[in-house]
This record gives C-alpha cells, sequence and structure tokens, in this order.
C-alpha cells in the first residue's frame, strides 16, 4: 500500500447465507468449502493480506463456530500481529436485540473497534466472490477519482435466476455509478457488484451515523441505491477472473471451474498465493487399481477407484471399484467399493457405503448434507 | 527464569550425510526432503511433540541455512513454546575460543548450559536421519521403571545387517552386558537405534570426563556408551518394534519413500492421532490432467500432473508434463518433469528441470551387468537439457 497499515479491511461472514441454504445450515458463507481445500473467506481475507492490508476485522452474525474454527489467531494468513492483525467481531448489542439487519446496523455495532483503528480508508467486503484482486489498484483509484465511495464489479453475462441475487450497477464513460438495481428482473451482459467497497473512515462514519438517525440498515438500498445522486459513486472494474456463489449451481460450476487450467493460472498466482489453515494431513494416495483424470485432489486423500472431473477436499476416500465423476466431495467424505457417483455434492463427513448408486444432474447436482450416511 | 522440564530432547542434526551425496551438498541431512511433503527432521520433532517433549535443541553444524529456515520459530510442530520449544543450537564462539562440534558427545558438552537451564532429570538424545514414529514417553517409562542410567533403544535387526550398526547384548532383564559398535562377527541382533535416555546429571560427568580425555573420540557410540558400561552404570535396552529406517545413503532413503507406497510395511501417515507434522506449502491442491496415469504413488499439494506416475513419490509443486513417464522414483518440491522424459529408478532433487526427453536411470531389468545398475540421483536445483542420458548410479550435482 501506498501507506501501509493505512487501510482497514471488514469481511462479512455471513452476508448471501440464504442464497446457499444447504451449504449454510450449520457455518456462515464465509466458511463454505470450496476448491478442494479453501474456504470462502480465505478469497478476500488472502487478498487483503496480499494487497498490504495487515488489519482486518471480521463481522460475523450467526452459525459462526465453524468460521472461528478456522479463522484461529489468524496465523496462517499472517495475521497474528500485534499491531492490526485480525479481529473476530461477532454480533454487538448496541443495537436492539443485538442481531444486525444490514451492514449498516453491523457497522454501528462494531464502529468503536473501526474508531480504535488508525486507518484512513475502509475496505468492505463480503465472502461470495472467488478472486484474486489487487485491493491497492482499487485504493488508488478511489483516491485519484475523488471518489465518496468507490464500488468493484465485474461485467459477465447473468441469467434471469442470477441476477435475482446480483446487484447491478449503470456506469457511465468516466466511470460514475449512476443507477444501481438491486435484484433485478434482467439478464444479459451487466456490471454486477463483486460487494467490495472503499470508503475512508470519515465518510464510512458519516453514513453510519446518519443511517442509524433515520433507522437505515441497507447499505445497498439506502445508501448506495437511494443516494447515487448525491454521493460520488464510482466503479473499480475488475476484469480478472471472478465466480460469483449465489446459488448452489453457481457453487458447482465454480468448483468444476478449477479444473480448467488457465482459471487455476488466474487465482492461484505464486506472487499472491491464497493461504488456508493448515490441517497436516499426510500427501494423497493412489492405489493399485486407481484412476484418476481431470481432477483436483487435497492432501489426505486415499484413492483406490475410479474419479474422473472431480474436486476432492482433504481426506477423502474412494473405495476399490467406485466410481466418481462429476462430483464435489467435501472434506473426510467415504465413498464405500464399488459405489456409482455421478453429479453429487456431499458436504463435511459424509459417508457412502459400498454398492451405492447416487446420481444429480449437470444442472442440479445431488447435495448430500454434513455427516450423513448412506 | 526457566520452568523446569522433566525430559529436554537433544536432535543431533549437524552432520554431513555424506552418503547421500549431491542430496547434502547444500543442505544437511535432517533437512532432505522426504515423503512429498516432510523433511527428515520432521519425525523426530513429531515425535517429540507428540510423546510430549516439549523442549528440543537441535544441534546443527553442517550447511545449516534450509535447517534453520525450516525450523524457524517451530511453531509448525507446536514447538514455539513460551517455556521451551525448539531451539536451533550451531557452534558458537565463547570467551576462550570458537570451536565446531567434534562429536556427537562434545555437541551435547558444548551445550551443557542450553539444557541445564531447564533442570531436567533426563535427557533425550535423538538423530535426524531416521524415519519412524515413536513414543519417547514410554520409553522414559520404561527408564524409570528400570531404575536406569541410561536406555537405549534397541531394534531387532537380520544377522547380515548388524555389522553396519551399533550391536547390545542384554539379559533377560533388558540390562546391557556388552556393546559393540559394528561388529564383525555381532554377539546380538539388538541394534541400537542411536535414541539414549540419560540421567542428566550422569551424564554430565561423563561427558565432561570425556571432555578432559585427550584421546577420546568424542563420540557416543564409541565413547560415552562403553565408558558407562564398563564403569558399571545401569544400561538398559529399550526394545522398539515398528517401523524404522535409517536414511543415511540413497538406497535406504529410496527404500524409505517407497516403503510409503506400500501397504503391508506399516509407516502410517494418516493416523490422526500420531500426525507427523511439516511446514506445509501454501499452493492449490494437485490437479491430475485429463490424460494422466496415475497409479501406486503419493501426490502432494501443488502438484500438476499430465504424464503417467506410477510407484512415485511426488512432492509439493511438481510439474509432470504431458508424455514425461515417471516410475519408481521420487521427485522433491518444485521440480520439473517435461514433456517426453522418462525417469526411473530415480531421485531427483528440490527444483530441479529435467528437460524433454531426457532420460534419468533405468529399471533393473534392462541392465545387463547387474553391478552398473543402481538409483540415479539428481541434486537440488540442477537442469539436465534436453535428450541428456543420465545413466543408473550417476550422482549429477551440476546442471548438464
Amino acid at each position: 500500500m501506498t501507506n501501509r497499515g493505512s487501510v482497514l479491511g471488514l469481511i462479512f461472514a455471513n452476508m448471501h447465507d440464504s442464497h446457499v441454504a444447504d451449504l449454510t445450515k450449520a457455518r456462515t458463507m464465509g466458511s463454505i468449502l470450496f476448491g478442494g481445500r479453501y474456504r470462502l473467506i480465505d478469497f478476500p481475507l488472502s487478498n487483503m493480506v496480499n494487497s498490504g492490508i495487515d488489519e482486518v476485522g471480521v463481522i460475523t452474525k450467526s452459525n459462526y463456530q465453524s468460521l472461528l474454527d478456522h479463522l484461529g489467531s489468524g496465523r496462517e494468513w499472517d495475521l497474528a500481529r500485534k499491531k492490526g492483525g485480525l479481529h473476530l467481531l461477532p454480533p454487538f448489542s448496541h443495537v436492539g436485540s443485538g442481531m444486525y439487519r444490514g451492514r449498516l446496523e453491523a457497522l454501528y455495532g462494531i464502529w468503536d473497534f473501526v474508531e480504535n483503528s488508525i486507518a484512513d480508508y475502509v475496505l468492505l467486503s463480503d465472502c461470495d466472490i472467488v478472486t484474486t484482486i489487487d485491493y491497492e489498484e482499487v485504493l488508488k483509484k478511489h483516491i485519484e477519482s475523488l471518489a465518496d465511495i468507490t464500488v468493484v464489479y465485474g461485467r459477465c453475462i447473468v441469467s434471469m435466476e442470477q441476477a435475482k441475487c446480483a446487484t447491478v450497477f449503470a456506469v457511465n464513460e468516466d466511470g460514475r455509478i449512476y443507477d444501481v438495481l438491486i435484484n433485478p428482473q434482467i439478464s444479459g451482459a451487466c456490471d454486477v457488484s463483486l460487494n467490495m467497497y472503499v470508503i475512508s473512515k470519515k465518510f464510512l462514519k458519516n453514513i453510519v451515523m446518519e443511517a442509524m438517525s433515520r433507522s437505515l440498515y441497507s447499505f445497498e438500498r439506502d445508501v448506495l441505491q437511494a443516494r447515487v445522486r448525491d454521493y460520488k459513486v464510482i466503479g473499480y472494474r475488475h476484469d480478472r477472473y471472478f465466480s460469483k456463489i449465489d446459488s448452489m449451481n453457481s457453487y458447482y460450476k465454480a468448483n468444476m471451474a478449477l479444473l480448467d487450467p488457465r482459471v487455476r493460472e488466474k487465482l492461484f498466482l505464486e506472487e499472491t498465493p491464497i493461504y488456508t489453515k493448515i490441517r497436516d494431513s499426510a500427501p494423497a494416495k493412489f492405489g493399485f487399481e486407481s484412476s484418476v483424470k481431470n481432477s483436483l485432489i487435497a492432501d489426505g486423500c486415499i484413492i483406490e477407484g475410479t474419479v474422473e472431473n472431480s474436486v476432492l477436499f482433504r481426506g477423502v476416500k474412494v473405495g476399490k471399484g467406485a466410481v466418481v465423476k462429476n462430483s464435489i466431495l467435501m472434506q473426510d467424505t467415504e465413498i464405500g467399493q464399488k459405489c456409482d457417483i455421478n453429479y453429487v455434492i456431499t458436504d463435511k463427513n459424509v459417508a457412502i457405503g459400498n454398492y451405492r448408486l447416487l446420481t444429480g444432474s449437470q444442472f442440479y447436482p445431488l447435495f448430500v448434507g454434513k455427516g450423513a450416511s448412506i | 527464569m526457566y520452568v523446569k522440564k522433566e525430559c529436554v530432547a537433544m536432535l543431533l542434526a549437524g552432520g554431513q550425510g555424506s552418503r547421500l551425496y549431491a542430496l547434502t551438498q547444500d543442505m544437511a541431512k535432517p533437512a532432505v526432503p522426504y515423503g512429498g511433503k516432510y523433511r527428515i527432521i520432521d519425525f523426530p520433532l513429531s515425535n517429540c511433540i507428540n510423546s510430549g517433549i516439549d523442549t528440543v535443541g537441535v544441534l546443527t553444524q553442517y550447511q545449516p541455512l534450509v535447517l534453520h529456515d525450516y525450523i524457524g520459530t517451530g511453531q509448525p510442530w507446536d514447538l514455539d513454546k513460551i517455556h521451551g520449544g525448539v531451539h536451533s543450537l550451531p557452534p558458537f564462539q565463547t570467551a576462550l575460543g570458537a570451536q565446531w562440534y567434534k562429536g556427537t558427545a562434545n555437541a551435547i558438552y558444548q551445550n551443557m548450559s542450553f539444557v541445564d537451564r531447564y533442570r531436567p532429570e533426563y535427557v533425550i538424545i535423538l538423530s535426524g536421519d531416521h524415519i519412524y514414529k515413536m513414543d519417547y514417553s514410554q520409553m522414559l517409562d520404561f527408564h524409570k521403571k528400570k531404575e536406569a542410567d541410561c536406555t537405549i533403544a534397541v531394534l531387532n535387526v537380520s544377522i547380515e545387517e548388524a555389522p553396519r550398526f551399533g550391536i547390545m547384548t542384554a539379559n533377560e532383564d533388558s540390562v546391557i552386558v556388552d556393546f559393540e559398535e559394528k561388529p564383525k562377527q555381532p554377539k546380538s541382533t539388538l541394534a541400537s537405534m542411536g535414541i539414549y535416555i540419560f540421567n542428566w546429571e550422569k551424564l554430565k560427568k561423563y561427558l565432561i570426563e570425556n571432555e578432559n580425555d585427550e584421546n577420546a573420540t568424542k563420540d557416543f557410540g564409541k565413547d560415552i556408551i562403553p565408558t558407562m558400561l564398563k564403569d558399571g552404570q545401569k544400561m538398559v535396552a529399550y526394545p522398539f518394534e515398528g517401523y524404522w529406517k535409517d536414511v543415511g545413503t540413497i538406497d535406504s532413503l529410496w527404500e524409505a519413500n517407497m516403503d510409503l507406497l506400500n501397504p503391508n510395511i506399516p509407516i502410517d501417515l494418516y493416523d490422526p492421532v500420531w500426525k507427523i507434522y511439516a511446514r506445509n506449502p501454501i499452493m492449490p491442491p494437485q490437479y491430475i490432467g485429463p490424460n494422466a496415469v496415475v497409479e501406486n504413488s503419493m501426490i502432494c499439494e501443488g502438484a500438476v500432473v499430465y504424464g503417467s506416475v506410477d510407484f512415485s513419490v511426488i512432492s509439493p509443486g511438481v510439474t509432470i508434463e504431458e508424455g514425461a513417464i515417471v516410475r519408481d522414483s521420487i521427485i522433491m518440491p518444485g521440480s520439473v518433469i517435461k514433456s517426453g522424459a522418462v525417469v526411473e529408478y530415480a531421485i531427483i532433487g528440490e527444483d530441479c528441470t529435467i528437460g524433454a526427453n531426457a532420460v534419468i536411470g533405468a529399471r533393473p531389468e534392462s541392465i545387463i551387468n547387474k553391478s552398473e545398475w543402481g538409483i540415479a540421483v539428481v541434486g537440488h536445483n540442477v537442469t539436465i537439457s534436453e535428450n541428456t542420458r543420465i545413466l543408473p548410479k550417476q550422482n549429477i550435482a551440476e546442471s548438464i
């Protein structure tokens, strides 16, 4: 960063939980498992750290046990620091019951923490975007364009379904946002919000305090949308690879996209690694009759069957003669002998007995919940 | 003020490991990669923490950079402790001058003040060149129960192997009555594993005496153990059953890696209660390509495999290009095997590039004169140019 320590990162771990309700039953959006060894929060967190942001607050709401467990002291992201570092911010009982309804209430609840930071700028991010982004560039644009708020957006083709879960911007040629559509009924090429914002701390304070005095809580609705003409809202177009997790289908696709080497090259760069919690698993082991094609395999897997076009998380076991295709098997899933598994997503610790046949479809993968035994 | 510890571990990691040739040219033997994501020293360090020993001095001397870097604060092994933890102990200068560690016993002698700070009853001496999982706390219990002055962990080896080891003869009460270092005609098959527990005050006395003896070799096996035995100290043999492998030679290092692929050999890295910890790479999961063939192998995160791999250990960040063949080999972290290259019965060091269509090593069945056959070795940071042939038994330390 131009001025190290001048940006405070704030991550909202629970935003969009409802979009992937199956996966967030017992966890936050941020702690959804992704890509064989990661959790979604690893991406915003690593991006922040790789952009020189060394003070990060993680705002949670509910179901955050797995998130706290994952983050610990923040050491794995190099955020176990004396100055700055990682701060976990569970709901704070300032506003009514303490359960915030939107970003503004959440920010109000933790404002003392924000106030105490020496940072001049605040970077807000959710956990629903898988990407590699240099926030230093975003901040640069924010400062140069004298923006009140800088929003990060990406251009992509969205379906009607996806748009319903998205915020879409209208951007003029100067990069200024002149219209904000929340969950619109549209489809086609759109400038979709990546739910990352840069604001000066001073400006954010004004917004938050004013909102509280008017009982407003939604940053998108009550600030971005309502005040788009009053405030100078500048768009930063993120042209690198990104995927947005807003449904089970997009979750499936985003995982499968990692099988494409071009996607991996854009997401996992040597200079900006994606950090995650270490599990100290042994290397993956491939047995005598194993056959693995076009798959991502994490440490600790023991594969004795066939695996194709799949993503296997740490500690997955695939029995002899079993065939796993087009599937995502999360941590410690065990597939019995001679099973036939196609288009299936298993959550953590799923056990599938011998000779089972499970088939979903490409557009509706079959989901097996955490700890289920079949 | 240092908190008292019952037992302090001293890990001898200063040896050159000259029989690993190119692989120990720039790093000490305990830092040599093993089993893909590990380094040899991960085994004794993990055994320590898993056994409840949280104070470890690592004696370093030969090429310590990689080793010191790797140990760091000891955090990967949970050995970054406020009281105790892991400490790298290279030779140092004193008011009386500076000297290298002249032998295993001398290395401990020079660091007596490190051990004394923790006022331990016992000290366990370990070495950094063995692959094994062992609960030292059970050995310590044995030592206490036998009221011994020194306990030596022993392994039953075959009579053919015995001349390579320090061989003990023990009575039915496990008391050692005879010890011979590398005997030509072994009287027993109980081999010393190089793991000793001593009563610290007693060991100190012998270390000082040994230091003052000008003719002494300053070595545990050659001096301290025989002298204590001669003096009638109570020395007992602690029988160890389980997997244990000295990885001091190219052949044994290769075999120890291959043992990981053999389901009948009892070294289980997947046991959740006795994890072997390591400094983990920060890399995405491994990717196995659409035309890859992978069988009977161990592959680590960050590896990318497009070619075929059979009976091999593939470390983090290794790339095996399409059309490359790797068989019965060990590829250490970060190396690239270019398309069309064939690697058989070989050890490829860290960050090497094996050029397209190069041929490294050979299968024993393809060599007529069996005496010419052996494991081919390519050292660390070596580039082998295209179409080059590296013969079995060859040791390549520089790019060609």
